[in-house]
């Protein structure tokens, strides 16, 4: 297991790895994406309170889900590249923000299309919509470090430490729905011993959410064998695999 | 089908919420694809370069 970690911790093994597992990602992302889709735009039932409308959350959920989870996996790439100084690590961190950045962005829009027919308001500062707001600026602020600093080692560790602290902000979003009397509402899918929902609407939302993440993964490391080439791009396998 | 484009007078934001969440996975994939393919030739061109 170790010297598997430490194995794929090296740009050249990781790299045809990378490439592997992008494909074994996207095909059932793709498939499930589909079926998603179908199972939220016409499968499942309106609901009772909000009619149609409500097909919203199938998009807006999954966004929502990856933006914590994206920035929850930049904070433990942050601690291997720390302590260990990997470079797939560092990469991942920028990489993984454009990503993060993309679909918190798209939780806060969908948010606000939801917000507008049910709340008679597309934004209020309540506890969750604030802490989802700094989230994107998070994501926001560890690209722009990356873009500013010349240094490529340089600019990794501080994208690193950003990443780490600002993990903070993580459970303060998941749980401002509990610690705070907010308008947004309370959870309903993560309660999985109870979901207050139908199953007929439960299962397309998951299915949604489990081909974003596919797609997220496959679309990360699509980008990270990019970062590396460019990082790597005076080193001899890189020469070797362009055939330069 | 109309009544289905309608989404029950819901049109104008379910509509866009699922063209925002497809445009984000669909541009993503496209983008890194791109840049992918822009980075080798950059640095096919840079060795280039340094050979002549």
């Amino acid at each position: 297991m170790w010297l598997w970690f430490h194995k794929l911790g090296s740009p050249p093994s990781f790299y045809p790895f990378a490439g592997r597992l992008a494909v074994i990602l996207a095909v059932p992302g793709v498939l499930l994406l589909l079926h998603g889709l179908y199972g939220a735009l016409l499968s499942a039932p309106a609901d009772y309170q909000q009619g149609e409308g409500y097909r919203i959350i199938f998009v807006h959920v999954p966004a929502a889900w990856l933006s914590l989870f994206v920035y929850s996996a930049m904070a433990v790439a942050a601690v291997i590249a720390l302590i260990w100084r990997m470079k797939v690590a560092e990469v991942f961190i920028v990489d993984a923000a454009w990503l993060g950045a993309g679909f918190t962005a798209v939780a806060l829009a969908t948010g606000m299309l939801w917000g507008k027919p049910m709340w008679g308001t597309y934004w209020v500062w309540d506890a969750r919509l604030t802490s989802e707001l700094i989230l994107l600026f998070l994501y926001l602020g560890v690209l722009a470090l990356d873009q500013a600093l010349h240094d490529e080692r340089q600019a990794a560790r501080a994208c690193s430490l950003l990443a780490l602290v600002g993990a903070i902000n993580v459970p303060i979003v998941h749980y401002s729905v509990e610690w705070w009397n907010t308008l947004h509402q309370g959870p309903t899918v993560s309660k999985f011993d109870s979901p207050s929902m139908d199953s007929r609407m439960l299962w397309p939302l998951l299915e949604m959410a489990l081909a974003s993440t596919l797609l997220f993964g496959t679309v990360v490391l699509v980008r990270m064998r990019a970062s590396l080439l460019w990082r790597e791009r005076h080193s001899r396998w890189v020469r070797q695999m362009l055939e330069i | 089908m109309q009544e289905f484009l309608d989404m029950g007078g819901y049109a104008r934001y379910v509509w866009p919420s699922y063209g925002l969440f497809l445009l984000m996975l669909l541009g993503s994939w496209g983008t890194a694809i791109h840049r992918g393919r822009q980075i080798r030739r950059k640095i096919a061109q840079y060795d280039t370069m340094q050979d002549s």
